[in-house]
């Protein structure tokens, strides 16, 4: 049985996002829509964290349950400077490249979503299938969020 | 005839009619100081310009000038009233101060010149930013205060002529939710319900929507049921004790920003209780079992707990909107303006869908338009939509759009929805839109969080021409300044909130060289010698009759349908509801009467977003979702406001509208009798906050926030605690020094309510949110005895004793006059 490694890599996996998406929200504070959703959707990664560290429990794993933290101060440079370069036609390339980490780290998300989904499953572990049912969802919006604003705002930044 | 200060009683006298009988007819008249009836020389056809209500009404004309209005009779909406903007708005007219020439900017200074100087300088100017960059490089901004004909002529210039995917209108600010709400739920665009829904309910429920200070002539047909036998009950969602709340049999003021918990409460109780129609759902809806898992863990309790509203109060309205016969929804800026704004304002169909409620006489919905001809912005593609409700992601119908312009399919940008108004100002931000053609509208005063929006029309690198009929706060940044005429000057349609279409006659000439919009677009089309693929000059008309025909044709077969009108049947009567073609021609009073919804994929407007992320969904995923064209019950779950109180900032700032004025006031503070009525800027707070922090009625008070503030003296009135609230009407024009950057927080204290608002808009409708932001109160000067300059016939009456503050009145100068028929009525 290997299903405590397939937990500790998600947890540690939604941890990463959550932290892709912070960053995503603080270089690009003057993308507003970005910023502001970006930030909404942080908090699954976090309700997911606390989840899999509540369940990671019955599988003899010690998770931390509060979501690894960010420094403030770090924050605040980052979006400062997110505002002196508001102005310069830069930012929108490095979007595009922001975007597409997140597209690809959620995609990873998604797929551990998958496999804990498919040991659950042959393991015959109701809990942790349902965990799985309840999550994945949030994880494929994340994904399709990311593609979407990718979509949106490549034309711009491209042929401007 | 009576004579009625209309002021003092925005909604005039009372005509009591019961449930199911006919609104009996009361005809407005207001004329200018000395005019006779008899002295009036012609009647000119129109209808109102200063609200989305639509009310008809006839133009006075003496002397080759506007000298007065009167309600038409005959009309559907309105049956003869007027409301107090439609009665003395028009004196705007003949300001003085209208701009008669076109100017350009010459050494930093805006000068006067001919027409040709300057449209060759915005055309000049479009040209090269053309071969420089490409369509990127040019935006379009419109209002939603222009005509049919004109948003349809400069959809067609600017998506199939120059190419370009910017093109919004400021009714983003008003009106996006509504299309988009209405898009989810029901596939398309269009509103379901008719005015007349208010004959027949016997529920009514206000969401957000302060209809007796935007729709004062749909509140006065409302009052008229509450006075009538068998009134209906009311419902009213407000932080505000509008004049709707006080009248309400429950008023739910929920904590700002969680009108998505508060729907999700009623919904819970509504579903809990069995109050659902389980054949309707069957038969006509997809998705009911998904919005019944998501409010399962949303119960009263925890609704009235997050939204800070007395549960056994939640629980009643529950009620009522459950046992219901006959239920009208209504939705506007409450919702629309606020956070989750598409998320909220779907529930109120929801609620539709799950009683079965739609398309039968007082079962209706209707998502509110906030401006006078926001509708046809939607309808004619002038907004981030594509004309006549087509998908942008549905190939058939830009190839359909393409036949029709007869230009070629790649030629209309449609590669992603059509650029919305807050991203194309951050395109202007960073520097890749660097031409915006502003007509009739002033976002220097409209848009969120000011001190940004003027950096950014200020560039020196933004090439920046406004149309307009002032100079406005915007026009005084521009490149280019092109007098248009409005209203009463040139002849169009307008399609009102519930679909009624309206034709618009000339009555008088526009003063000075003033020319109609539609003239200065088809100027500006010529210049940039646009043509179609055959290489015929693209716009085929030269006049409004030739652009309405030409919408005809376009929006024929789709849910908007103009091709049964013409400016012939509009002439005369009542003004008509859309669909209008060969088989209705008489236009449809409700949409969705028999279940059908134009929500298939091949027909469909919009395949829908995930309302939290905004993302679109995509067609494959619609069709698994919605293949046989069914209404879809979409659910949300309640997501925290951005921007709470907190101990800083540890006031919820809410802004919005008052009765007697329209967006930034270009034309109802030059209406004496409307300016006297609100003449500057106030702010409201609760009697409970007001004695708390040892403030009165008239201190002059300090509204900040993060982004900036407001001076304002002190209504302490009926709001909900820990709310304040700014009217956002007031700007500089007319008190230039009223900005200083020097003072307040760190971004300059001004007048105007936007210094304080926030950059946020909703993911799904990107409208802009108005309703939540954070703001700290502070003492400025202490009162000198006076009140502060709000009125008091509104959600703006004082908290004290009656008779503390003076009532809001007109005096002789106002005084309208009303004629009921036959019957009568009581004051």
């Amino acid at each position: 049985m290997k299903l405590d490694l397939v937990i500790k890599e998600l947890h540690r996996s939604e941890n990463e996002l959550a932290h892709v998406l912070l960053r995503l929200s603080e270089r690009h504070k003057t993308d507003h829509e970005t910023y502001h959703v970006a930030r909404d959707l942080v908090r699954w990664c976090h309700d997911h964290v606390r989840e899999l560290a509540r369940i990671g429990e019955d599988y003899g794993l010690k998770l931390d349950a509060e979501p690894a933290g960010e420094s403030t101060v770090a924050e605040r440079v980052r979006e400062k400077a997110a505002e002196w370069l508001g102005r310069r036609k830069e930012p929108g390339l490095l979007l595009l490249a922001d975007l597409r980490h997140l597209y690809r780290v959620a995609s990873g998300v998604s797929l551990d979503w998958e496999l804990l989904a498919q040991a659950a499953q042959g393991a015959r572990r109701k809990e942790l299938l349902e965990l799985a049912e309840r999550c994945h969802p949030q994880t494929l919006r994340q994904v399709r969020w990311a593609n979407a604003r990718l979509k949106e705002s490549a034309t711009q930044a491209l042929v401007s | 005839m009576p004579r009625v200060d209309r002021i003092a009683e925005p909604w005039g006298t009372r005509t009591p009619y019961g449930a199911g009988d006919e609104w009996p007819v009361r005809v407005d008249r207001f004329l200018q100081e000395g005019v006779r009836e008899e002295d009036v020389e012609r009647w000119a056809q129109s209808a109102s310009i200063l609200h989305s209500n639509g009310d008809a009404l006839d133009i006075a004309v003496s002397d080759g000038r506007i000298v007065g209005v009167r309600g038409r009779a005959a009309d559907r909406v309105n049956r003869g009233r007027l409301g107090p903007k439609d009665l003395y708005g028009w004196q705007a007219n003949h300001s003085p101060d209208r701009l008669t020439r076109p100017l350009v900017r010459e050494n930093g200074r805006l000068v006067e010149a001919d027409w040709d100087t300057a449209m060759e300088r915005v055309a000049g100017r479009a040209k090269e930013l053309l071969d420089e960059q490409g369509p990127s490089a040019l935006a379009f901004y419109t209002t939603g205060q222009l005509f049919l004909e004109e948003y349809y002529t400069l959809g067609l210039i600017a998506h199939g002529g120059i190419g370009t995917n910017h093109v919004d209108g400021n009714t983003r600010l008003c009106t996006a939710t509504a299309a988009a709400a209405l898009k989810e739920s029901f596939g398309s665009d269009g509103q379901p319900g008719s005015y007349a829904d208010v004959d027949h309910a016997d529920v009514i429920a206000l969401y957000g929507h302060n209809v007796a200070e935007t729709q004062t002539v749909l509140w006065a047909r409302i009052l008229d049921r509450l006075a009538g036998p068998n009134p209906p009950a009311l419902i009213c969602v407000d932080p505000r004790e509008t004049p709707a709340a006080r009248a309400a049999t429950v008023h739910l003021a929920n904590r700002p920003g969680t009108n998505v918990a508060l729907m999700n409460g009623l919904l819970h109780e509504i579903i809990a209780n069995g109050w659902i129609d389980e054949d309707y759902l069957r038969d006509h809806v997809v998705g009911f079992e998904e919005l019944r898992e998501r409010v399962a863990d949303c119960p009263a309790e925890e609704a009235a707990r997050i939204c800070d509203v007395p549960v056994g109060r939640l629980r009643e309205a529950a009620r009522l909107i459950g046992t219901a016969d006959r239920l009208l929804s209504t939705v506007l800026q409450g919702f629309y303006q606020s956070h989750q704004a598409t998320a909220a304002s779907v529930q109120v169909n929801n609620v539709h869908l799950v009683r079965g409620m739609l398309g039968r006489p007082g079962c209706g919905v209707l998502q509110m338009n906030g401006q006078p001809t926001a509708q046809n912005t939607r309808e004619c593609g002038a907004d981030g939509d594509l004309p006549g409700f087509r998908n942008w992601s549905n190939d058939a119908h830009v190839a359909e759009l393409a036949r029709i312009w007869n230009v070629d399919q790649l030629a209309i940008p449609h590669y992603s929805p059509p650029t919305h108004a807050m991203q194309m100002f951050r395109y202007i931000e960073e520097g890749s839109i660097r031409f915006l053609y502003v007509s009739g509208t002033n976002p220097a005063v409209s848009m969120p969080e000011l001190h940004r929006i003027r950096s950014i029309l200020a560039q020196e690198r933004l090439f920046l021409v406004v149309q307009d009929i002032f100079l406005s706060e915007t026009a005084e940044l521009a490149d280019v300044v092109l007098p248009a005429a409005t209203w009463g000057e040139k002849t169009g349609t307008f399609t009102n909130a519930d679909r009624t279409v309206h034709l618009s006659e000339k009555a008088v000439d526009p003063p000075g060289e003033a020319r109609p919009d539609l003239d200065i677009f088809l100027d500006f089309a010529r210049r940039l010698d646009l043509r179609d693929k055959d290489g015929a000059p693209l716009v085929k008309w030269s006049d409004p009759e030739g652009a309405f025909e030409g919408w005809k044709e376009c929006s024929r077969g789709r849910p908007c349908d103009y091709s049964g009108l013409s400016y012939e049947k509009l002439r005369g009567g009542s003004g008509v509801q859309w669909p209008c073609d060969d088989a209705h021609p008489d236009g449809t009073e409700r949409l969705y009467a028999d279940g059908a919804f134009w929500s298939a994929p091949e027909v469909c407007e919009d395949y829908g977003r995930d309302l939290v992320t905004g993302a679109p969904l995509s067609p494959t995923e619609y069709k698994a979702l919605n293949p046989d064209g069914k209404a879809v019950a979409k659910a949300a779950e309640y997501i925290p406001p951005h921007e709470p109180p907190d101990d800083e900032f540890p006031f919820a700032l809410t802004t919005g509208r008052t009765l007697y004025h329209f967006h930034t006031r270009t034309k109802t503070a030059r209406a004496p009798q409307l300016q006297r009525a609100a003449p500057e800027v106030w702010v409201e707070m609760s009697a409970a906050d007001a004695e708390r922090l040892g403030f009165a009625e008239g201190d002059l008070l300090e509204v900040a926030t993060r982004r900036g503030g407001v001076q304002a003296r002190l209504r302490v009135g009926g709001i909900r605690d820990g709310v304040v609230f700014l009217p956002f009407h007031y700007g500089y024009w007319d008190r230039p020094d009223a900005y200083d950057p020097e003072k307040g927080p760190d971004k300059g204290m001004g007048r105007a309510a936007n210094e304080a608002t926030v950059t946020d808009w909703d993911p799904v409708s990107k409208q802009p949110l108005f309703k939540t932001a954070a703001a700290r109160v502070s003492l400025v000067e202490r009162g000198r005895g006076l009140p502060a300059p709000a009125p008091t016939t509104t959600a703006s009456r004082p908290a004290g004793p009656e008779g503390a503050v003076p009532a809001t009145s007109g005096g002789a100068e106002a005084e309208a006059e009303e004629s009921v028929a036959a019957s009568g009525g009581a004051r």
